[in-house]
């Protein structure tokens, strides 16, 4: 896949490298101290997010096309190698679809106990929210969050950026670091960190996937497309 | 009265509790918000939808400055 998603994917040495000083947010806001952890990433900005999702686009092409092409060679060469040109239309589509639900699960409710301390969490996180995404999150367990690079959905373990136009969907893999929390404290760490430095949250999370709303919506839990649907349309208005 | 709250696994405790016009307490809070820097947490103050403030020192004057845990991705 075209962008790492690993830690281990990039050394101190490359060349991209990005010091924390020099990151602080356009806003004049403090960076987010975690950018410290990751001080070989290049800071995401406007630029490379687009970057990004077209090497995801070209990426996925690049499984698509040669199963597509194999397919029709195979179903012109005999008809009795058709089973076989299926198979190949078979893998063109499952591709990304595998690396869609890879991105789709960051959207998933994290564990965790559901007693007291989450309806304690709950209600600090209500207080730090409006009416419209406290009622969204009530139904989905996402938050919505609009921001300069596009909408964010905030979820438990993990983020999803609609890009403006609504067409895109980023989707981060990143987590509170203490596995005690309740869940709607998860949360509320991601939302803080999100909205203190949203670029630096953008360049701290693992991207997992890059591809068309379309697909991500495909493969999230039931609850959590309505979410994708608000967010696109808000996304659409950008 | 302003509160300095910290998420922690019992959804969130209260740290401390001030009002600018006590000394007292607000002296206790100053020293409970640097000893909970101290063991690894960021403060910050949010600022509604989309804004949010990283910060070191006690701001008095906020009415709720929160305390979380780093973030790493997953």
């Amino acid at each position: 896949m075209p962008i790492s998603s690993s830690c281990a994917d990039r050394s101190p040495g490359d060349s991209a490298l990005t010091s924390f000083e020099a990151a602080a947010p356009a806003c004049g806001g403090a960076a987010l101290p975690e950018l410290a952890n990751v001080r070989w990433r290049t800071r995401a900005d406007e630029r490379g997010l687009r970057r990004a999702g077209r090497l995801w686009t070209l990426s996925t092409a690049a499984h698509a096309v040669p199963f597509v092409l194999a397919a029709v060679v195979l179903a012109a060469a005999s008809p009795i190698l058709l089973p076989f040109a299926v198979l190949c239309l078979v893998h063109a589509w499952g591709i990304p679809e595998l690396y869609a639900a890879r991105g789709a699960r960051v959207a998933k409710p994290a564990g965790g106990a559901r007693g007291r301390p989450e309806r304690v969490a709950l209600g600090l996180l209500g207080d730090l929210v409006d009416h419209r995404a406290r009622d969204l999150h009530g139904r989905t367990r996402l938050m919505l969050e609009p921001g300069r690079l596009g909408v964010w959905l905030v979820g438990e373990a993990g983020a999803l950026l609609v890009r403006p136009g609504g067409r895109r969907v980023h989707c981060y893999c990143v987590k509170a670091t203490d596995p005690s929390l309740p869940p709607s404290d998860r949360l509320a760490h991601l939302l803080l960190a999100l909205r203190t430095d949203e670029i630096g949250f953008a360049t701290v999370a693992n991207l997992a996937f890059s591809g068309a709303s379309w697909r991500v919506r495909r493969r999230v839990a039931r609850p959590a497309r309505e979410a994708l649907a608000v967010a696109v349309r808000d996304a659409r208005g950008l | 009265m302003s509160r300095l709250i910290r998420m922690d696994r019992s959804g969130h405790t209260t740290v401390a509790e001030w009002t600018a016009e006590d000394p007292a307490s607000t002296e206790e809070a100053v020293a409970a918000f640097r000893a909970e820097l101290d063991q690894g947490y960021f403060a910050l103050v949010s600022h509604g939808a989309g804004s949010a403030e990283q910060v070191h020192e006690l701001p008095l004057d906020a009415d709720l400055v929160i305390l979380r845990r780093p973030i790493a991705g997953g």
